[in-house]
C-alpha cells in the first residue's frame, strides 16, 4: 500500500514513518506549516527544516502553508493530503498520534472523506517502552521547544538520551507531564533515524526562553554522511 | 490464558499496533501476558487454553473480517467468555444472526446505559471514543446494555458469557476491559 506520512520532523511522526516503512511503501512525507506558533494541530518548532529531513530520508515532501487558525487548519491538512493523493497516488495516511483524540479524530474524518486508509502505529502505545525503543534503535533526537514547568533553559537543544529520559520520567511523577510530550509539554526534532540515508548536523541555533516556555530554533544545518 | 484475537486485514498489519497492542497493554497492566492470534490462525489448542478472549477492533476501512465469519463459529459454543470491541462486536452480532448497517461515528460521543449490568455498574452515562463505519443490529439473543444517540453501543448475550462494545475502550475507558477481566478471570483486579 502506498502511504503518505503526516510529518512534523518530531520523534513521533518520524518513528511512525519508520514503522510504516517496515510493512508498507512510504512514498511521501506530508507537512502542514502553520504560521501561527500556537497551532492546535501541528508541531511548529523548526518545521521549516523538514525539507532537510525529507532529503535525509530520500523521500519527496508535500508541503502546505496554513495560517494556523483552529478548524481552518483542517482544510489545509485535507488540501495537503489531497495533493499527496494526486501527486503520489497514496492509498493511506500515517500519523504519529499517541493520545490526542482531537488530532486523531480529525485526521480519521479527513481520511474517511477522501476514502483513504489511516494508520496510527503509536496509538495508545506503552509510552515508556516506546521512548526506550527510540533510544535503543538509534534515533538521534533533540528537544526543540519546552512549554511547561519544570523545564528550564538547559533543555533547549538537549539530546533525548537515556539520562534525559530518566529526568522526563521523574517529571511525569513530580509535574504530571506526559512522558512523550503528547500534552504539548515539549517538542522534539529528529537529527537522525534508522531509515535516514544521511544525518543532520546542526551548525547554528538560537534560543529564547521565558517562564518555562522556550524554543530552540535551528538557524543553520546540513546533511552529513552516516 | 487471555486470548487477544487480531481482526485486522493480514495484508495490512500496520493496524495491529493501533488496535491490538493497546488492548494487550491494558491486559498486561492487570498482571497477565495475553496471547495474540490472528483470527485466521486460531487453533483448537488456543481455544482450549483460553480462559477468556478479547476480539479487537480494526481500521475504519478494514471490514475484511466480516467476510470470514466461519472463522468465528467458536463464539457460538460460548465456552470462552469473550469481549468484542468494535469489529469484534460486529462479528458477535453477525455470528448470532444479526445485521450490520451503515452508521459511522468518529470521535468522542456520549454513551447512555439503558440496562443494569455488572460491566457498566455505576456508569449511567460516559463519554467514549468511536471509530466505525458500520453499526451492528443484534438479534434478541443479545440484551442491549447501552446506546448512543445513533446506535447500540454495548450488548450482552442472554445466556452466554459474551459482551460487545462498539466504542474503543482503550481510549479513556480502560475500565471496561479491566471489569470484563475481573468478571471472568480469577485473580485479576
Amino acid at each position: 500500500m502506498r502511504l503518505g506520512v503526516l510529518f512534523s520532523g518530531g520523534k513521533d511522526s518520524t518513528y511512525a514513518c519508520g514503522r510504516a516503512m517496515e510493512m508498507e511503501e512510504v512514498v511521501c512525507l506530508i507537512t502542514v506549516r502553520p504560521q501561527n506558533r500556537e497551532s492546535y494541530m501541528f508541531h511548529t518548532p523548526n518545521i521549516h527544516w523538514v525539507r532537510l529531513q525529507a532529503e535525509a530520508a530520500a523521500l519527496p515532501l508535500i508541503e502546505v502553508e496554513s495560517e494556523g487558525i483552529e478548524e481552518e487548519e483542517l482544510r489545509d491538512l485535507a488540501r495537503a493530503v489531497m495533493l499527496a493523493r494526486d501527486h503520489h497516488a497514496i492509498e493511506g495516511v500515517v500519523t504519529g498520534a499517541i493520545l490526542s483524540v482531537y488530532q486523531a479524530a480529525r485526521i480519521q474524518k479527513i481520511c474517511r472523506d477522501l476514502d483513504l486508509w489511516c494508520f496510527n502505529p503509536l496509538w495508545h502505545t506503552d509510552e515508556a517502552s516506546y521512548m526506550q525503543r527510540l533510544i535503543d534503535t538509534g534515533f538521534h533526537i533533540i528537544i526543540s521547544g519546552v512549554f511547561s514547568a519544570p523545564f528550564d533553559e538547559s533543555w533547549l537543544g538537549k539530546e533525548l538520551d537515556i539520562r534525559a529520559l530518566r529526568e522526563l520520567s521523574g517529571f511525569t511523577r513530580t509535574h504530571g507531564i506526559t512522558l512523550t510530550g503528547e500534552g504539548g509539554e515539549y517538542e522534539t526534532f529528529v537529527l537522525d533515524a534508522p531509515f535516514f540515508e544521511k544525518r543532520i548536523q546542526v551548525e547554528g541555533a538560537s534560543t529564547e526562553y521565558h517562564n518555562y516556555h522556550g524554543r530552540y530554533d535551528i538557524t543553520a544545518a546540513r546533511l552529513v554522511k552516516k | 490464558m487471555i486470548l487477544l484475537v487480531d481482526l485486522c486485514n493480514r495484508t495490512h498489519p500496520l493496524s495491529r499496533d493501533e488496535f491490538v497492542l493497546p488492548i494487550a497493554h491494558i491486559v498486561e497492566k492487570s498482571g497477565t501476558t495475553p496471547v495474540i492470534r490472528h483470527y485466521t490462525q486460531l487453533s483448537r489448542e488456543d481455544c482450549e487454553a483460553a480462559s477468556c478472549s478479547i476480539l479487537c477492533g480494526t481500521a475504519l476501512k478494514d471490514n475484511e473480517f466480516i467476510h470470514h465469519l466461519d472463522e468465528f463459529q467458536w463464539l457460538k459454543e460460548g465456552r470462552i467468555p469473550s469481549l468484542g470491541i468494535c469489529a469484534g462486536m460486529q462479528v458477535m452480532a453477525k455470528v448470532f444472526g444479526g445485521k450490520i448497517e451503515q452508521g459511522d461515528e468518529i470521535g468522542m460521543i456520549m454513551v447512555r446505559t439503558v440496562r443494569e449490568d455488572p460491566l457498566l455498574e455505576g456508569k449511567q452515562e460516559f463519554s467514549a471514543y468511536e471509530l466505525h463505519s458500520f453499526a451492528p443490529v443484534p438479534t434478541d439473543s443479545f440484551l442491549v446494555l447501552a446506546a448512543s444517540s445513533r446506535c447500540v453501543q454495548v450488548i450482552r448475550h442472554q445466556s452466554l458469557p459474551l459482551y460487545g462494545v462498539l466504542f474503543h475502550p482503550e481510549v479513556r475507558n480502560e475500565w471496561v476491559v479491566q471489569r470484563f477481566l475481573h468478571l471472568f478471570m480469577e485473580g485479576t483486579d
